[in-house]
């Protein structure tokens, strides 16, 4: 069985600080993480592989620090890594970086595609349906749990806000997972080893593709971004340090009152 | 190139799950309503179910038109027939924009079908505008993770399509002398249509108040140390005819159940009065009860950054603070009831 | 000169911090109340592959370096000392002498499920009247046909109550002093071999310090590490592996203690403020800060020079002996800063403070790392 896994490299934007006298955002020393619902997509594909001896590919599209992502994940157990690196993917909105993947892994042998729902930093949740349409082959997104059927399908647990519907579907397809799916697992040390010092991650250009320029990145992009701005440092209330429980309790109660909440 | 003059009209995707309208397409056709009042054009409601329940409550919160796909294998969602469907409906009907609730299956259905009829689309919409100078939709949304707001549009595709999450947009008021037709949409699904086979649906249905319709919420987060200190959150909601909610924190160990979750990864809040207790103020959290009138923080440590979203701050121990607050509401409750 | 960690040291940095706030962090406090051994912990190291690092993949280990060793001792031990001693320990005290002086039987016998973590190893080198003074070895070890006859104990035994595989020193011939000391692998089941009592400790009290008691085992002749009389040169050059391993345990304690200060002391309000604001407690933490990056860069030099196969004895004894003071100081400052309550035990520092003192004496006390440091000078 061959699984591809999507995965994104993204700031841990629960890290980010907002500087409060600019009001602008606070970058530097955020760690860069694996987006947490590809990583749980990614536990998912070791799970088959332990079970299935399936073969686990990683894929990302990013600038070059993205290979410490995939290095990580080769350390959790991931057979290969492909980098998808190119200035012309740069600028890319959902359309065309889903028509960027697609068109590596048209080229590509595979029975699974895993992407995790949404990144933590785009929060759009389209890539992955988005690429199964590209792709012109079945999805299921908002997977919890996942189990191999019989004759080359998957039995899959689909998750509503109210339930969830059982769902078989047939090979190839692609589903996208939720980080409630599973915990996924650590690295192991000797395949921190290996990352670095046996394997080779490939790497795919603008070159490598069947593409126009205008196609993908910033120029392909239905949608554009007209501007971006901080929230602001809000103006924020008046803070009280120094009174006790009962003056603090007095207190909330009279603001309460001069808002008519009571 | 399709020619965006040839495209008008706000369309709206309506969710219905066992066969009930869900809320966000009630908020939607509201929003809707405003966008197309704004082009001078017309708000349409588009349904796609079997045997759907109190149809008519989409033109009482606004609706134009109602245009309704009725079939049997399209009462429970699926990806492609929806897909396909609404699909059919646009080349048809040619709307300039159309808006669908960020849910499970808005954020399912969406995307496909802007892959499948290349166009753009917005995820989890804040605020929808139109450009004054172009007549373009205008698309506000938090990106990375809440900390910054992106305007997006989509200038060169049409339809424009848009997510917007349960409990961002208002519901127009409800005006139950509006009568509306509703237009059926013949639809013919075919076995290549079902991608995958539904073995089995099952409900889960929480008993738990809906913490977006409450108008009082009191939340904790870390600071309230253990599952059991959540019974102070609990009292003072419950003086002050409110609910408790909480932080990821607070989930993720497990002491609150997640449909109670507010933030980025669970729920946008906007009640009356917002009471944070022991919540740092993380961006996520922040991006999930911002909008609320009124909040107030309770937090030991003075450099929280939910300090900076408060209107009232208080650097203290909830563990004093609510207890004290709780007696000084029941004292004013008792006052009350004495007069 | 690099002093910046490598993509593959950052990663498992990465790795190590994860795991040690996941599984180690929550149970610290816990272990140390009851003064049990974390066998919950040791399965999970082993599943990781965190007991055998620097060992070649042949011989059961990761197929890694010093480096990425004591970057796990040091991370573990920022949440628990005991935790960081068992894997030092097991690691430079009982697979690495089998590593770098013992037969390919023996690596393939012991070293392979050591290095894997299925089997957990001890070092039996003190005695009751021979700590400090090593060489007054009194355990003795008699050939008789196709075994050696070993007879005698051993006090403060690190890892001892859970450990499979001790490499024990014995003398062979008296009459040849130093030289005439060997060092054998012994197993836990051999007959007459025994455990004895567990030492009640000031700190690590989570780890199993115990007495190892022999009489009359037989322990094979195979099992004789390198050749007679070689066990004292055996011994000490295990030790100066082992001292970085002790170093990276002290300099994490340390670097564990200043981040829960700084934690605390932003929260802790007297006099109106965060006592984060007093000038007192921010000179302090600087002072604390630039002594432990300092014992930092030592305890990586000595892990380096290992590494590159450059000479390493001064370096070890440098790195433990600065980084065992520091974290004896620092400590001892962290618990000051939190006032009263740095003085219970709802607050980790006591604890840190408990688990510090000791890395100022085992694996060689500082007075024996001021010995070797200035036999390098003079």
């Amino acid at each position: 069985m061959k699984i591809i896994v999507c995965i994104k490299q993204v700031p841990d934007t629960t890290e980010v600080r907002l500087n409060p006298e600019t009001g602008t955002l606070i970058r530097e020393g955020v760690p860069s993480i694996i987006n947490p619902d590809d990583k749980c997509g990614l536990e998912a594909a070791l799970v088959l592989k332990d079970k299935y001896d399936a073969h686990v590919t990683v894929l990302t599209m990013g600038p070059t620090q993205a290979d410490f992502a995939l290095k990580e994940a080769l350390a959790m157990g991931a057979d290969e890594a492909i980098l998808m690196t190119d200035r012309a993917f740069a600028g890319a909105d959902t359309w065309a970086t889903s028509l960027t993947l697609a068109k590596a892994l048209e080229k590509m042998e595979y029975d699974l595609i895993i992407a995790g729902r949404q990144a933590i930093d785009g929060d759009t949740a389209q890539v992955g349906p988005e690429l199964a349409e590209h792709l012109k082959i079945p999805h299921v997104s908002y997977v919890e749990a996942l189990e191999k059927g019989d004759d080359s399908s998957l039995i899959l647990k689909r998750k509503f806000e109210d339930g969830y519907h059982k769902v078989k579907v047939k090979m190839p397809c692609l589903i996208t997972t939720l980080s409630e799916m599973n915990k996924p697992r650590y690295m192991k040390v000797g395949l921190v080893f290996d990352a670095h010092r046996e394997k080779e991650i490939k790497k795919l250009t603008f070159d490598d593709l069947d593409i126009n320029k205008e196609e993908i990145g910033l120029k392909g992009s239905p949608t554009k971004v007209k501007k971006s701005f901080t929230k602001g440092a809000k103006t924020a209330g008046k803070v009280y340090k120094d009174l006790d429980e009962k003056e603090a309790a007095k207190l909330i109660v009279e603001k309460l009152k001069e808002k008519f909440i009571i | 190139m399709m020619d965006k003059k040839d495209y008008r009209g706000v369309f709206v995707f309506v969710e219905q799950r066992n066969k009930e309208i869900q809320n966000v397409s009630l908020e939607l056709i509201g929003i809707g309503k405003e966008l197309a009042e704004n082009l001078n054009q017309k708000v349409t409601a588009v349904l796609l179910g079997n045997e759907v329940k109190e149809i008519e409550k989409l033109g009482y919160y606004g609706a134009d038109n109602i245009i309704y796909a009725e079939d049997e294998e399209l009462d429970i969602y699926m990806t492609e027939p929806y897909t396909k469907v609404l699909k059919e409906v646009i080349e048809d009907k040619k709307p300039e924009i159309v808006l669908f609730g960020a849910t499970a299956i808005g954020r399912d259905v969406a995307p496909r079908l802007a892959g499948r009829i290349h166009t753009g689309l917005t995820a989890d919409c804040t605020k929808l505008e139109i450009n004054e100078d172009n007549n373009d939709l205008m698309m506000t949304r938090p990106a990375f993770g809440g900390n910054i707001m992106a305007t997006i549009e989509c200038p060169d595709h049409r339809p424009q399509m848009a997510t917007v999450r349960p409990g961002v947009m208002k519901k127009a008021d409800k005006d139950t002398t509006k009568r509306v037709e509703i237009e059926k949409f013949s639809v013919k699904i075919e076995e290549k249509d079902k991608t995958y086979e539904i073995l089995e649906v099952v409900e889960e249905k929480t008993n738990k108040i809906d913490i977006q319709e409450a108008n009082i919420l009191v939340s904790g987060g870390r600071g309230v140390g253990n599952p059991d200190n959540f019974k102070l959150l609990e009292d003072t909601a419950q003086i002050l005819g409110g609910v408790v909610s909480s932080s990821r924190a607070a989930v993720d160990s497990d002491w609150m159940p997640k449909e109670v979750q507010v933030g980025q990864t669970g729920k946008t809040v906007r009640p009356d009065l917002y009471i944070a207790c022991g919540i740092s103020g993380a961006i996520q959290h922040l991006a999930g009860m911002e909008e609320s009138e009124f909040i107030v923080a309770v937090n030991k440590d003075e450099t929280a950054p939910i300090f900076e979203a408060s209107d009232v701050g208080i650097v203290g121990d909830l563990n004093k603070v609510l207890p004290a607050l709780n007696q000084e509401l029941k004292k004013l409750k008792e006052e009350k009831e004495a007069l | 000169m690099n002093f910046n960690f490598t993509d593959e040291q950052k990663l498992l940095k990465k790795l190590y911090k994860e795991f040690t706030e996941n599984e180690v962090e929550p149970i610290a406090g816990e272990i140390d109340e009851e003064e049990r051994f974390p066998v919950e912990t040791v399965e999970k190291m082993k599943n990781n592959g965190m007991l055998g690092i620097p060992f070649p993949k042949k011989y059961g280990g990761q197929g890694g370096d010093n480096q990425a060793y004591v970057m796990l001792v040091e991370e573990l031990s920022k949440a628990c000392g005991t935790t960081g001693v068992i894997v030092s320990a097991h690691t430079s005290l009982c697979c690495a002498p089998i590593y770098e002086f013992g037969t390919e039987e023996q690596k393939q016998k012991y070293l392979v499920p050591l290095a894997k973590g299925e089997k957990l190893g001890a070092f039996g080198l003190t005695e009751a009247n021979a700590g400090t003074d090593a060489a007054g070895q009194q355990t003795k070890a008699v050939l008789d046909g196709d075994h050696y006859i070993l007879n005698g104990s051993k006090i403060f035994i690190t890892n001892a109550a859970n450990a499979d595989i001790f490499i024990v020193m014995a003398m062979t011939d008296k009459s040849k002093g130093t030289r005439g000391i060997s060092a054998f692998i012994v197993e836990k089941d051999y007959e007459g071999f025994s455990i004895g009592k567990k030492e009640l400790k000031m700190g690590i009290r989570g780890s199993a310090t115990c007495e190892l008691i022999f009489e009359d085992v037989k322990v094979p002749k195979e099992n004789l590490l390198g050749r007679e009389g070689k066990g004292f040169s055996i011994a000490m050059k295990t030790l100066d592996g082992g001292r970085i391993g002790i170093a990276a345990q002290a300099l994490g304690i340390a670097q564990g203690a200043i981040d829960e200060t700084v934690k605390y002391v932003k929260e802790r309000k007297q006099f109106g403020r965060s006592i984060a604001k007093f000038q007192n407690t921010q000179f302090q933490l600087a002072d604390m800060q630039t002594k432990v990056d300092a014992a930092r860069l030592l305890v990586y030099r000595a892990a380096f020079n290992k590494d590159n196969k450059l000479s390493y004895s001064n370096e070890a004894a440098m790195a433990k002996l600065f980084a065992s003071e520091v974290s004896m100081e620092v400590t001892t400052k962290a618990v000051q800063l939190h006032g009263g309550y740095g003085y219970t035990r709802e607050y980790p520092v006591e604890r840190m403070m408990r688990d510090a003192k000791i890395t100022e004496i085992y694996e060689g006390t500082s007075e024996v790392q001021k010995m070797v440091v200035s036999a390098h000078m003079l």
